[in-house]
Parts: structure tokens; C-alpha cells; sequence
């Protein structure tokens, strides 16, 4: 109770006007409490944006009042007559509850990691577009011009050598860091970019535009943030702090690569061993095969799962995990239930705002009906039927003013499904990762054993001559050293695809409990929201309910 | 009849309980119930069940069935609008060609429900429930009742038309000076002016209203199709979850499907008590203007036969003067016209006091039946949202151990 009464308090004091009851104990609950229990909101790790829990308790202090508030803001008719500017304010009110919350969103992301590194935090916020023009070098004379836009990084982990940074980014560069992250991090669960949305950038109004991609790319960035591993990639960090240009090559450097993948790849793998991160030849082989640059590589890859679906034999070295198999499918069907929960969602969240339209407009329309019966009374029952109509406009415009903001809140809930919609597409992404790294030993195993048989071959063919073939035994030479270097080739995709798998399963395990954790708060929030908000619109009607009560037969 | 009343009455004094039956207030009320499909195709038609209960002594007897159907209920709205001048008429449910055939379940009850009203709202007017066209109506066998009716439809089939010429002269905006003629004689009664207005304004107001309420039911019906679909995916989210957030997920989805149950529910009681109503006080209204036309008829015919008298003294007092044969007709003329004048300036003198009693009595019934209809409104929205609130807190509990495991 004692925390009631300080919540209250507390947020008297933020809001003037009388509106305060109403909106007080609206305001919900959008994060979920760390160590996921319903905890009163007096923990030292929720931030500015107060949260009152809507109580189980019906004898909530806060609740009584609430009707009492707000009757007298609707004694005079006037106040009756200008909904709109009466929902204004509210409306406001929420939208500073909104924006709070979007900055809880990108709290969230922090919070969440918190509850796995106590100290850590990082946090990214992304402000101020501004235009700039095309520096030289561009073909069109005068320039195109393009955004730029403001990131500003708090954080206090060790890597990063500081506490803020501010650094101007534009919408590419955030792409190549996208790419090089999905290069150097196969197997992880790597949060899906923002689209580049070409039409739409020609067909919005350019300050919508820029508004949408502005809060695309920190939802964005704030996920990468919360990523475990990718938080405290190289990549995030020079992106985050570096100024001036982003140091990260805008594509791998195939300039030097050439058609024929055999010639090119025993060269690049002599370089050296690991294949995370780091210097791009090395880990050639450790990269998916890219279209126009490695199509010999891609033939023979392509020829292989043509081999591997449809020859006589079992490929040599398959996919043998079958936890892993079971959990692919299950998420598959995951994929398809999310989908189809989000969709059903999407339409509540309609109807529910059509019904608060819908009811709003009634009550406008009572407001009009009091208004008039009031003007030409000449009957006492006129005066009468007035007064009933105006409670009945009243409570129909605070209905609706709660509907409207039931749906706002039921919104940033059920985001939830959308988001793991995306967190399908990076987990699809990853499954790829994965298949196309065991399509890469699997062909480079072919190669071996084509090698070898035609070694075995030629010394057959060599052992009939006495003394030795001397081209022969050349070409054997020649194809041992290939096999050398092929099986370092195979050695070290191998060692690639146990990583990706390895990954994987990190990954999963990493979802499994942050999707149970995700959804139950989602659950929580969704239900209590719909709870609260319920209880608000019954104490409303009930208030009318008793003021007609003589009528009831 | 006479003496079947008397009679009646006679028989009733002896099957009447001890108790003397001036003791017992009078009581006439009556129900329309039990709707049947009658016929078929084109010519199908419903019919109603009328019930009525009863102690006045012209109705023979406590209780009696009678079998109706919607044209009969038109017939009697057409004769009391005929006899009853002045007097607001309640109003019928809209004679609809299209929906009929189509029967749907919820037409039939909305219908149902209005011609209840009606006739229970004559019933306890006290001038029209003496009315014997609604003795006939309450107690006549079918074929009684089928006779009357067609003898009647020839003379009100040009009402409507009527009608509408007489809206366009009460609101009088078409100005017959445009054509030459003269401005159609009307009441210059200032407070009279201040009643048309009122009721006309009143009609487009309560008209919006029941629009939006309307709106309302169908969204109450869409958002509870939407909680039904909802409900079924979360389901099947659920049971691909598996473990206990997976049962948490399948009860939500459970719990939205029986909320969307009440949502439909309340839609229709939504409907029924507070949507019809209104549309009930919105046809109640266009009643009320068929009587303003009504007065303004009246009016004109005593002010025409106003000019008619002047004239025709004019004509007299040529005929004395020329001691012309025709005299002693046209003083009966003039006699009877002289009657005339005074019996339309009698109806119209009747139509405006009724009228005046009738607005004071239309806003008392207004403000009861608003009120009941608003009550209504607001205990279901109540009722609804309460169960809501209900359904998803059960969920709680189960979602906190959720978060223990």
C-alpha cells in the first residue's frame, strides 16, 4: 500500500491537470520487471517513466477517486461540448506516456542485458537528420543529396575505452555494417537491417520518411546492442565510435579473386588458420560463395546438392543432429502460429480502435442531443431527459477516450509478435548459414575423393612403365599438392561449419529462454492492460447505470 | 355488439371473482408474440400471436388469442390516425419489401418487438384504448379481420402522396409565389413555429444518435469476431509452444473465445434496448409531424371555408336585394355553411388542444423511455466490461507461475 500512495504522489506532481486521474493510473506497464514476478515498480532499475501496476485489489485508493475526479470536469456542458479539445489533451498526455516508452523500448534492450551482465550497459540513441551533399566524385552534376543522422552512444563496457560517443552515420553505412556483421558472424541469430525502401523514400513526405527511418535504424541498432555476442563485436564498436568515415570495407575484397575458385583458393588459405574476423582472405573458404565473383565455386557447390538430393548415394557427411533437426521444425511451425497470431492481433487492434471511434461518436452526438433538449426545454421532464443524456454522452466519451488508449497500449504489446517475426527471418538466416557452410565441405570432400581416385589412376597407369613416366608421376606430384591444400580447404570449412553450429545452438538456447521470457511478459502486459482498462470503462457505465437506476423496470 | 356487450359485461359480473370489479383497477395490456413463417415465396408473410388481458368490460373476457399479421397492425394505425386527429399515433415498425424475404431471425425479433410497443402503447393511452377499431383488432376472428382491412386500403392508398404535399406546405420553403399563386394559408402562432422546430430538430438529432448506436452494435459484433479468431490462433501458438507458457497461451486463447460469446451477446442486447428504442422515438417523430400536417390540413379547411361563408354572404345579401326566388336555398346554404364553418373550427380548436396535452405527455413518455433504454445501456456496457475485466484477471495466477517455473 505504502507503494500505492508514493506512486500517486509522485505522479500528481507530473500531471496539472485534472486530467491526472484519468491518465494516472493509465499509465501501464510496458517493460517488463527484471527478474520477471510482478514487483512494485519502487525497484531501483525501472527509470523515469512511472509505472503503476493496475491492482487486483478492488478497494484500490487510487480507483474510488477516479469517477469523483473526473465528474466535475464534465458539470459544465461546455467542457461536454469540446471533446475534441478535452480527448486533445489526453491525447497528449499520452503521447509524452509514448514517447517515454519508445525510450524504454531502447531501455529494454539494455535492461535485458542487464539481467545477463549486471554492470554492462549500452544504450543508443539516433537524432538530428540533417541534409548533406554528395562529395565529389559523383557523376551527376550538382549532387544528389542524402541524410545524415546523429548517433549517440552511452555505454560503460570496457571495449569501447569511453562513456559517449557521437558520431554522424548515413543510412549505407549502416548497410555495410550489416553485412560485414552477417559475414564475419554466421550461425548467430543476427538482427534483420532496415529496408532501404527505395519507393517509399520517393513517395512519403520526406519528414515522415526520415521520421520512420530514423526510429527504424534505432530499434535496429538497439538490438544489435542487446545481442550478446554482436554487443561486443569490432564491427558495432568502430561503427559506434569511430568519426568521419566507417572504417569497414563496403564489400569483401574480391578484386583479386579470380573465376576459377581452385586456382585461388589453395593461395588464400595458405595465409593462415583462424577464420573469424580479422584479415578477408583467410576466411574465403569460411564465406558463403558470391555470385559473380566465385562461379566456379558456385557450379560446383550447386552440383553437389544436386548430387546430394538426388544421387544414389548418401552424401558422405550430413547433417546428423537430430536435436537440431526436431528444433528446425518445431520453429518452423513457430514461424507459421507467430504469423498467423500477428495477423489476428493486427485486427483486434482495428476493431478495438473502431470501437472507440464508433462510441466516441455516439457520445458526441448525446453531447448535441443535451444540448439541444437543454436549450428548448419547456417541459420539466425535458430538463430531465437532459440530464440523463448528458451522463450518458460523458460516459460515452470516456469510454471511448479509454478505448482509444487500451488500443495504444495493446499496440506496443502484441509488437511483441511482430518482432519475433523478424527474429524468425535471422533465425531462418542463420539455418542458412549453416546449411550452405556443410554444402561447402560436402563439395570440397568431393573434390578430395575426385583427386584421389585420379591419383590413384594415374600411379596405376604410371606402375605399368618401368622406370616411371615421368609426366606422369609430374602430374601426380602436382595433384598430391592440390589434395594437400584441398584438405586444408576441407579442414578448415569443417572447423567453419562446427562454429556455425556450435553458434546455432548458442542461439537457440539463447532464444528458447528469451522468447519464454518475452512472450510471458507480453502475456502479463497484454492481460493486465485489457484487465485495467475494463475495470475503467465498468466503473464508468456503472456510474450510469445508478444515475438511471428509477428507470429500471 | 351492443347487446353482446351488455352481455358481455352481464357474464362477466357473474364469472368475476368475489371481489367487485369496480375495486380492480382497469387493466388492458397485450403481447405480440410467437412469430411463424406463414405461406410461401412471394406470398409468404409472418404472423403474430396477439395476446390480450384484460378487465374492461367491452372486451368479454379476461383473456383472448388472436392471430395478426404486420398489415393488420397498419390498418389499425391507419384508423386511429383518421379518427384520432391531434392525437400522436405510436408509431409502426417500416414496412420493409427486401429484408422480408430474407427472415432473418433478428428482423423478425426487432419487428416483433415494435409492434409490441405499438399496441401496447394505444393500449394505455386513455382516448385511444376506447377505441373500437382496436377492439376489433384485439379480439376479431381472421377472416373478420381480413375483410376489414381490404374494405379500407382503397380509401388510404393516397395518403402517402397526401402526405408529402403537406410536408412540403408545413415546412414551406417552396414558395407558391414563385408560381403566382398565393402563400398557403398557415398558423402565424409563434409558440406553435417554436413546436414544429423543435420536433424537426429533435428527429435529426435523435436520428444521428441512433445511427451511431447502430455503428456500435455492429463493432460490438466485429470485435468480437476479431477475439474469436484472435483466441483460435493463439490456440494453436499454443499447443506448438508447448510447456507452460504454451498452456498459458492456450488459455488466453480460450478465454478471448468466451469473451467473444458476450461481446455477441451484448450486441444484440445492445440492439434491442437501445438501438430500437431509439429508432422507435425517431419514427415516433415522423408520427408526430404526419400530425403537425394533420393541424395544418385542418387549419386551411377552416380558414377556406372562412372565405366560402364570406362569400357566400356576399352572394346573399345580392339575392335579398334583388329578392331573387333562389333566396331561400341560399340562406340554407349559407345555414349549412355557417354549421360547416363552426364544426372545422371545432376539429381544429380539438386538434390543437389534444395536441398540446400530447407534446406534454410525448416528452414525459420520452424521458421514461429514454431513461429505461439509457439504464439499459449502461448496465450492459458495465456487465461486459466487468465480465472482461473478470475473464482476463483469472489468467493471472496462471501466468505468475508461469514465470516460477
Amino acid at each position: 500500500m505504502m507503494g500505492y500512495e508514493n506512486q500517486g504522489y509522485e505522479e500528481a506532481h507530473l500531471f496539472a491537470s485534472k486530467e491526472e486521474m484519468a491518465s494516472l493510473v493509465l499509465n501501464e506497464d510496458p517493460s517488463p520487471p527484471l527478474n520477471g514476478s510482478q514487483s512494485f515498480p519502487d525497484d531501483p532499475l525501472s527509470s523515469s517513466p512511472p509505472y503503476v501496476e493496475i491492482p487486483t485489489d478492488d478497494t484500490d485508493p487510487l480507483h474510488s477517486p477516479s469517477p469523483n475526479q473526473v465528474l466535475p470536469n464534465h458539470s459544465s456542458i461546455n467542457s461536454i461540448l469540446e471533446p475534441p479539445s478535452y480527448a486533445d489533451a489526453i491525447f497528449q498526455s499520452f503521447d509524452s506516456d509514448y514517447v517515454d516508452s519508445a525510450e524504454v523500448n531502447s531501455q529494454d534492450q539494455s535492461l535485458s542485458a542487464l539481467s545477463s551482465l549486471s554492470s554492462d550497459y549500452i544504450k543508443i540513441c539516433i537524432s538530428d537528420p540533417q541534409r548533406e551533399q554528395e562529395q565529389s566524385g559523383s557523376l551527376v552534376p550538382g549532387g544528389s543529396s542524402y541524410f545524415t543522422y546523429l548517433i549517440t552512444t552511452f555505454t560503460n563496457l570496457p571495449e569501447f575505452n569511453g562513456t559517449e560517443f557521437n558520431v554522424r552515420r548515413r543510412f549505407r553505412d549502416v548497410v555495410t555494417l550489416s553485412d560485414r556483421i552477417s559475414e564475419s558472424y554466421r550461425g548467430l541469430f543476427i538482427p534483420i537491417r532496415p529496408d532501404k525502401s527505395v519507393v517509399e523514400s520517393q513517395v512519403m513526405q520526406q519528414n515522415e520518411f526520415v521520421e520512420q527511418r530514423r526510429m527504424a535504424l534505432e530499434k535496429y541498432l538497439g538490438r544489435l546492442a542487446a545481442h550478446p555476442v554482436l554487443r561486443r563485436s569490432e564491427e558495432l564498436r568502430v561503427f559506434l565510435t569511430v568519426s568521419g568515415k566507417v572504417p569497414l570495407a563496403r564489400t569483401t575484397d574480391v578484386a583479386s579473386r579470380m573465376l576459377d575458385g581452385a586456382v585461388r583458393l589453395p593461395k588464400q588459405l595458405l595465409g593462415g588458420e583462424s577464420a573469424v574476423g580479422g584479415a578477408a582472405e583467410v576466411s574465403e573458404v569460411a564465406q558463403p560463395a558470391k555470385g559473380g565473383r566465385d562461379l566456379l565455386r558456385i557450379f560446383r557447390e550447386l552440383r553437389q546438392s544436386v548430387v546430394n538430393d538426388w544421387g544414389a548415394t548418401k552424401p558422405p557427411f550430413i547433417e546428423e543432429d537430430k536435436e537440431f533437426l526436431e528444433k528446425k521444425e518445431k520453429l518452423q511451425d513457430f514461424e507459421q502460429q507467430i504469423s498467423n497470431v500477428s495477423q489476428q492481433a493486427e485486427s483486434l487492434v482495428k476493431n478495438q480502435h473502431d470501437m472507440g471511434e464508433t462510441m466516441g461518436q455516439l457520445g458526441l452526438a448525446f453531447v448535441k442531443l443535451t444540448k439541444f433538449e437543454t436549450e428548448e426545454a419547456i417541459y420539466d421532464s425535458q430538463r430531465a431527459c437532459a440530464a440523463d443524456m448528458k451522463n450518458v454522452a460523458t460516459a460515452a466519451v470516456k469510454a471511448s477516450r479509454l478505448y482509444r488508449e487500451l488500443n495504444a497500449q495493446t499496440v506496443k504489446h502484441l509488437d511483441k509478435l511482430h518482432e519475433y517475426l523478424g527474429v524468425m527471418l535471422a533465425v531462418n538466416n542463420a539455418f542458412s548459414d549453416r546449411t550452405s557452410a556443410l554444402l561447402t565441405v560436402q563439395t570440397l570432400l568431393s573434390e578430395l575423393s575426385s583427386l584421389n581416385s585420379r591419383i590413384e589412376k594415374l600411379e596405376a597407369a604410371s606402375s605399368k612403365i618401368f622406370g616411371g613416366d615421368r609426366s606422369r608421376i609430374r602430374k601426380i606430384e602436382e595433384l598430391r599438392e592440390t589434395v594437400r591444400v584441398t584438405e586444408e580447404a576441407k579442414n578448415c570449412a569443417v572447423r567453419e561449419y562446427e562454429r556455425i553450429k556450435e553458434n546455432n545452438k548458442n542461439e537457440l538456447e539463447r532464444l528458447d529462454k528469451e522468447r519464454h521470457d518475452d512472450f510471458l511478459s507480453m502475456l502479463k502486459g497484454f492481460v493486465v492492460n485489457q484487465a485495467g482498462y475494463a475495470e475503467k470503462i465498468a466503473n464508468t457505465w456503472e456510474t450510469v447505470a445508478e444515475e438511471t437506476i428509477g428507470y429500471a423496470k | 355488439m351492443n347487446a353482446l356487450q351488455r352481455s358481455g359485461s352481464g357474464s362477466m359480473a357473474q364469472t368475476q371473482s368475489p371481489r367487485s370489479p369496480s375495486s380492480q383497477a382497469p387493466y388492458l395490456t397485450v403481447s405480440v408474440t410467437d412469430p411463424a413463417k406463414m405461406g410461401n415465396g412471394v406470398q409468404a408473410y409472418i404472423s403474430y400471436k396477439v395476446i390480450t388481458k384484460t378487465n374492461f368490460p367491452e372486451y368479454q373476457g379476461p383473456e383472448k388469442i388472436v392471430i395478426r399479421r404486420y398489415s393488420d397492425f397498419v390498418w389499425l394505425r391507419d384508423r386511429l390516425f383518421e379518427k384520432y386527429k391531434g392525437i400522436f399515433i405510436p408509431p409502426l415498425p417500416e414496412k420493409s419489401t427486401v429484408e422480408k424475404f430474407r427472415f432473418s431471425a433478428e428482423f423478425i425479433e426487432m419487428r416483433r418487438q415494435a409492434l409490441d410497443v405499438f399496441v401496447n402503447r394505444i393500449a394505455s393511452h386513455h382516448e385511444l384504448q376506447q377505441s373500437e377499431d382496436l377492439r376489433t383488432f384485439l379480439l376479431a376472428d381472421e377472416q373478420t379481420m381480413e375483410r376489414s382491412r381490404s374494405q379500407e386500403t382503397g380509401i388510404f392508398k393516397k395518403k402517402p402522396a397526401d402526405l408529402m404535399q403537406i410536408f412540403k406546405d408545413v415546412q414551406s420553403k417552396v414558395s407558391d409565389v414563385v408560381l403566382g399563386k398565393e402563400k398557403p394559408v398557415e398558423e402565424s402562432n409563434p409558440e406553435y413555429e417554436k413546436q414544429k422546430n423543435y420536433i424537426f430538430q429533435l428527429e435529426d438529432h435523435l436520428a444521428e444518435a441512433q445511427k451511431h448506436a447502430y455503428r456500435l452494435v455492429k463493432r460490438h459484433r466485429e470485435l468480437g469476431q476479431s477475439l474469436s479468431d484472435f483466441g483460435k490462433a493463439v490456440k494453436l501458438l499454443g499447443s506448438c509452444e508447448g510447456n507452460s507458457l504454451g498452456k498459458a497461451f492456450s488459455e488466453l486463447g480460450a478465454k478471448s473465445e468466451i469473451l467473444s460469446i458476450k461481446l455477441q451477446r451484448e450486441a444484440h442486447h445492445l440492439l434491442m434496448n437501445f438501438e430500437e428504442p431509439l429508432k422507435d422515438y425517431v419514427r415516433a417523430l415522423q408520427s408526430i409531424k404526419a400530425t403537425i400536417a394533420e393541424r395544418a390540413n385542418a387549419f386551411r379547411h377552416h380558414c377556406e371555408l372562412g372565405e366560402t361563408i364570406k362569400f357566400k354572404e356576399i352572394d346573399l345579401n345580392k339575392l335579398r336585394l334583388t329578392r331573387s326566388e333562389k333566396l331561400a336555398e341560399a340562406e340554407r346554404e349559407y345555414e349549412q355553411l355557417k354549421a360547416d364553418g363552426e364544426e372545422s373550427k371545432r376539429k381544429f380548436e380539438t386538434i390543437v388542444k389534444l395536441m398540446n396535452e400530447e407534446i406534454a405527455r410525448f416528452q414525459e413518455q420520452k424521458t421514461i423511455d429514454m431513461g429505461v433504454a439509457f439504464h439499459e445501456f449502461a448496465k450492459g456496457q458495465a456487465h461486459l466490461a466487468k465480465s472482461i475485466a473478470e475473464a482476463w484477471r483469472s489468467l493471472l495466477p496462471k501466468l505468475e507461475t508461469c514465470s516460477s517455473s
